[in-house]
């Protein structure tokens, strides 16, 4: 195991004859929080959603160019996409448990692929549930639902679900949304902690959460990439008018 | 003033028409009571009639179509849950949305079918493959009864089970296949068992889908090639003689079968409940 960048060029994405990506060329550095930000709808969980080929999922979407974790090509041919995703972790909006127990939610994932014994499969739960800051809170109810655990828990939860099968990077689509301000401060201390190990990229519609844990940033605006650069960059002294005025507005 | 009057009013009809409701069931399930409690004992339910069903002579109980009844809307439960389950999870993760509405508009209209029709259904196929009246062709007819009752239920509760749950297990690599059965099966699971009783007691219950296919007779069915009683039409039957004996067990019956269907409801419940603890809201 070992944070990768991700290296996109030339992405395109199509919906029948809408274009909602236009020619993204980026490098996302490896252990590093880089925050995608810009205006609703304007493509920016679609480029998170690119990366780990979630976007398989929705009719009629169509990729061309080309998304890169080091040297393994995310739409090479004859790449299994849960392979894919086993690389990529992906931490969604809305917190969602497994309908099981806590223990099994995390477990999903290392059961999925056989690795170990019931020994290392304990080992990796809890190896996770630590990492994602959860540990301490459940090890005495592991067995119980996992949909008892407060909001605050089930995102972090859902992070040690990701984690359980070793991924390479780790995607955020707005993980604090729908969380309360102290379960958030929580959350993005997680994902600080997370970034010596992994490579991070979070959508985020809180330019101050962006500020606060993000190194570099992605302003996407109307499907392109109109800036990229250090976090202290794009914030101090943005390059493009559409960026100043979108961060004049927001704070 | 006339706005309080109006929700008076409202208030009471309604609860007028609640009551009424439950008088009627009220009065359906005390007459069967009444009548019933007098046959039923022990030999009620052990024993198949000692001298046939509608002869003078009375004797012996309605354990041939309590069996029977058992066995044919059991076996036609397995047999329709061994498509609903698959069916519905195709239904839920791989159809196209224009399939998959096609396919519920096609049960909607399967699920109002009358029972005869699919007993009439029953018999064309019987005697294309020469069949004879047997458990088996009882249990075939009624499990297509209930399928599109199964699926249903069961294909509701999938679409109940949130997209985003999907979403959780392709994010951690988990293919469609073990998804449908680890994840929107397990969500759906008490649903599922509600679904299978409520095809169980509508297949128990029926009358009409078992009268061709799988005949009556005096008998406990000892193979799937025999002829098999059922409860409901022990009931029809009996209480078409002349003889009081034969009418008390066929009341007999009817208690017997609103119990089993009664039974069925609250073990769905229960099940239901317990297997819920893991759902996600």
């Amino acid at each position: 195991m070992g944070a990768r960048p991700i290296a996109i060029e030339q992405l395109n994405l199509w919906y029948g004859a809408l274009q909602t990506l236009k020619d993204v060329r980026v490098e996302i550095p490896a252990r590093r929080v880089t925050a995608i930000i810009g205006p609703s709808g304007c493509g920016k969980t679609t480029l998170l959603r690119c990366i780990n080929r979630m976007i398989d999922l929705v009719p009629g979407a169509r990729v061309t160019g080309s998304v890169r974790l080091g040297d393994f090509q995310v739409y090479g041919r004859g790449v299994d996409v849960t392979a894919v995703r086993k690389r990529v972790g992906l931490v969604m909006q809305k917190p969602i448990p497994l309908p099981m127990s806590i223990f099994d939610n995390v477990a999903f994932g290392p059961r999925l692929y056989g690795t170990g014994g019931r020994k290392q499969l304990r080992e990796t739960v809890e190896a996770s549930l630590r990492v994602a800051g959860l540990w301490d809170e459940v090890k005495d109810r592991l067995k119980e639902p996992a949909g008892r655990l407060s909001l605050g828990q089930q995102q972090r939860l859902c992070l040690a679900r990701g984690l359980a099968v070793e991924p390479e990077a780790l995607l955020f689509d707005e993980p604090t949304s729908a969380l309360d301000p102290i379960s958030t401060v929580k959350f993005e201390h997680e994902v600080l902690k997370l970034k010596e190990r992994y490579t991070c990229v979070i959508v985020t519609h809180n330019l101050q959460q962006a500020m606060r844990i993000a190194d570099h940033v992605l302003f996407v605006y109307l499907g392109e990439l109109v800036e990229h650069g250090t976090a202290h960059q794009v914030f101090t002294s943005p390059r493009e008018a559409a960026t100043a005025s979108y961060l004049g507005s927001g704070i | 003033m006339r706005r309080r009057l109006t929700e008076g009013v409202f208030h009471g009809i309604a609860l007028l028409a609640t009551l009424a409701l439950l008088a009627a069931l009220g009065l359906i399930l005390w007459t069967i009571a009444a009548q019933g409690a007098r046959a039923l004992n022990w030999t009620l339910i052990t024993q198949p009639p000692t001298s046939g069903s509608y002869t003078e002579e009375g004797g012996g109980g309605i354990a041939h179509a309590l069996i029977g009844s058992l066995y044919l809307a059991g076996g036609a439960t397995l047999l329709a849950l061994l498509i609903s389950v698959p069916a519905a999870l195709y239904l839920r993760v791989y159809a196209s949305s224009w399939f998959a509405g096609a396919v519920r508009l096609l049960m909607d209209v399967l699920w109002g079918v009358p029972s005869i029709v699919f007993g009439a259904f029953g018999f064309t196929l019987m005697l294309l493959v020469g069949l004879r009246a047997s458990l088996l062709a009882g249990i075939i007819t009624v499990a297509l009864f209930e399928l599109p009752i199964m699926i249903r239920a069961i294909d509701e509760v999938m679409t109940m089970a949130p997209r985003e749950l999907e979403e959780a297990a392709y994010s951690v690599g988990a293919t469609r296949a073990e998804t449908a059965v680890r994840v929107i099966m397990k969500q759906a699971l008490p649903g599922i068992v509600t679904g299978v009783l409520l095809a169980f007691g509508r297949g128990i219950g029926d009358a009409a889908s078992v009268m061709f296919t799988a005949g009556f007779t005096d008998h406990i069915p000892t193979g799937v090639m025999d002829k098999a009683a059922t409860l409901p039409l022990a009931i029809f039957f009996q209480l078409g003689t002349p003889f009081a004996h034969a009418h008390e067990r066929a009341y007999g019956a009817a208690l017997l079968l609103v119990i089993l269907v009664l039974m069925t409801s609250v073990v769905a419940r229960v099940i239901s409940a317990r297997l819920g603890r893991y759902s996600v809201q």
